[in-house]
């Protein structure tokens, strides 16, 4: 069963620019085609303003697509939200929780939101400090709180109403590791008992330690989409990475002689140097530098690896994450 | 419907939790109308023409209603707060309906305005203000009316404008002239034919005269019907829209 289908997911912002009458639209998301399969960890990946959010925003009925038509757990977005609403929780990117009430009082509230009696929230409110492990703060207001525990809380809003599937976006953002490591755990725990979590995330070993299906998404369209382990394989082979002496403009050369060879699939210009991919790295590796040796390309630094999901990141998009952020 | 009572109340709650957790909204909300009656109500008393010792009768109303104006008219910056920090976009995922949300907020600013009123009457009492028992009450009713109409309308602008700099400015706009124009710090007997005109269809002024003849206890004074009838259809007009911008903002 796939709990999430889309078909061309569209959204075009238009916002008036201030000033100038001119109205400028903003294409967020061009068409997104995905599939979200029951119980698992899905990864939306992509840098800042790639539509992550945008897209969330839209299966979560909090945003009225511009064209396209989606089924989130079973019903149809456009037509039936209320159901949808019924079926999800969801943690934005900036929480959402009072910051004048404590966290229980927050809990409370959005357990009797659902439509739980008192004693029946009271009940889940004490479950959930629990197992989230709030019990020790969530008495405080929440304005006390730290950026982790606040992050708990928004997880454990999103729980309140045990929804088959829960969309988190970038839930870790701006943690310390260990609390990013024990937001982890928290979720795999929930996919156990059977949920199916949608979370975004801009960071690759976020996406590599937790999800077991992901989607690249790029200037708000999806660029690949699969297991962690098909979209590393369909690189077709060992990454090398190569530093080179910029100064003598000598990547561009490098790369043209590379791709020359028959054991090189794919060569491309990253962060001032070149990302190789090839067949059988270890027999691969001595060949490649002989060969700039020749050519008199000092070499700067060499490292190998199997694809990473940056690797795949670069196949797809020509551009590392981390060049795409900025 | 049943959903629509039950979120409300729920609403209601956390939102006068919330308020009383604000000990700087509460000091300075009941601070306000007790520092018109100590310094300013004083300076009336040798205006001429205005009675004396009977100043008081003649200006706390007008203190009254000017306090359901001005402190229901920048309620919406709690909700401008809420749209920023995601609390709106968490509540529209939920069930709840979305119009609780908006009349939850609303009950709670009637309230804070109807205990702030209480604070300001009780005040005056040492001050020799004397109101008819029967017009206070209904005194109350056009305080709650007016509330809900400017609650609604702060509500409504903060869905729209969506910025807290643009609602002040809007706030701003809309209090002094309709303040001046009303009477209530200086009575228009002394203005020129012009802005008495203006005063003539300012609802304001209807509720301010209204307000003072419900404290004289003369009940049967016109204003007191146009009065009413003219926040009522306020009332009505304002809620209607925040209602609609609700649902529209908050689909
Ligand atoms: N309400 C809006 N009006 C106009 N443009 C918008 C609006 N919301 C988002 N956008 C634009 O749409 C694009 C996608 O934004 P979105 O928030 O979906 O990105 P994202 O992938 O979530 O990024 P981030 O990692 O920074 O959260 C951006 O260019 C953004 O500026
Ligand atoms: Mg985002």
């Amino acid at each position: 069963m796939n709990i999430i289908e889309t078909r061309n997911l569209t959204k075009t912002f238009t916002s008036r620019t201030r000033g100038k009458g001119a109205a400028r639209t903003v294409e967020a998301v061009k068409g997104v085609n995905m599939i979200v399969r029951d119980g698992e960890i899905f990864g939306f990946l992509g840098p800042n303003g790639a539509g992550k959010s945008t897209t969330m925003r839209m299966l979560a009925t909090l945003l009225v697509p511009t064209s396209g038509q989606a089924t989130v757990g079973g019903h149809d977005l456009l037509r039936e939200p209320s159901r949808v609403r019924e079926r999800i929780g969801y943690v934005g990117q900036s929480g959402g929780t009072e910051s004048s009430l404590t966290g229980r009082e927050n809990l409370m509230l959005q357990a009797r939101l659902y439509g739980l009696s008192a004693a029946e929230a009271r009940q889940r409110t004490t479950e959930l400090m629990e197992t989230l492990e709030l019990a020790s703060f969530g008495d405080r207001l929440v304005k006390t709180f730290s950026g982790g525990q606040r992050r708990r809380l928004d997880l454990a809003m999103g729980m309140v109403h045990q929804p088959a599937l829960l969309f988190l976006d970038e839930p870790t953002t701006g943690l310390d590791p260990q609390s990013r490591v024990h937001l982890w755990a928290e979720v795999r725990k929930l996919r156990s008992a059977g949920t199916t979590i949608f979370i975004t995330t801009h960071y690759l070993d976020e996406a590599d330690a937790l999800c077991d299906r992901l989607a690249i998404i790029d200037h708000g369209t999806i660029v690949t989409e699969g297991t962690l382990d098909s979209l590393k394989r369909a690189i077709g082979g060992d990454v090398i990475a190569l530093g080179l002496d910029v100064q003598n403009g000598s990547v561009k050369r490098a790369q043209d002689l590379l791709l020359a060879q028959p054991y090189v699939r794919n060569a491309r210009e990253a962060d001032g140097g070149i990302s190789l991919v090839v067949e059988g790295g270890e027999s691969a590796l001595p060949s490649v530098l002989r060969l700039l040796d020749g050519a008199e390309m000092p070499i700067r630094t060499v490292s190998m690896a199997r694809p990473s999901l940056d690797d795949v990141f670069l196949h797809h998009t020509g551009r590392t994450l981390r060049e795409a952020a900025e | 419907m049943t959903r629509v009572i039950r979120d409300t109340r729920l609403i209601f709650a956390a939102s006068v939790k919330e308020t009383l957790r604000n000990p700087v909204w509460v000091i300075v909300g009941l601070m306000q109308p007790i520092m018109y009656l100590l310094l300013y109500a004083p300076l009336l008393k040798n205006v001429p023409g205005l009675g004396g010792d009977d100043a008081y009768n003649v200006f706390v109303p007008g203190l009254l209603i000017i306090t359901a104006l001005f402190s229901s008219l920048f309620v919406g910056f709690g909700l401008i707060e809420k749209l920023r920090s995601g609390v709106i976009e968490r509540l529209r995922v939920t069930p709840v309906s979305r119009l609780a949300i908006v009349l939850g907020m609303v009950a709670r600013d009637v309230l804070m305005l109807l205990v702030q009123c209480t604070v300001l009457c009780v005040s005056a009492l040492f001050f020799n203000f004397r109101p008819d028992v029967l017009g206070i009450v209904l005194l109350y009713g056009l305080m709650i009316l007016i509330g809900i109409a400017m609650a609604s309308l702060s509500y409504g602008l903060a869905l729209t404008l969506r910025d807290e700099n643009a609602l002040a400015s809007m706030a701003n706009l809309f209090t002094l002239p309709l303040l001046l124009l009303s009477g209530v710090l200086l009575p228009l007997t002394f203005a020129p034919q012009w802005m008495r005109t203006i005063a003539d269809v300012n609802p304001l002024a209807y509720a301010i005269d209204a307000s003072r003849a419900l404290v004289a206890g003369t009940t049967g004074d016109p204003s007191i019907l146009i009065g009413f009838a003219a926040f009522a259809v306020l009332t009505g007009v304002f809620a209607l829209w925040v209602t609609r911008s609700i649902r529209h903002a908050v689909a």
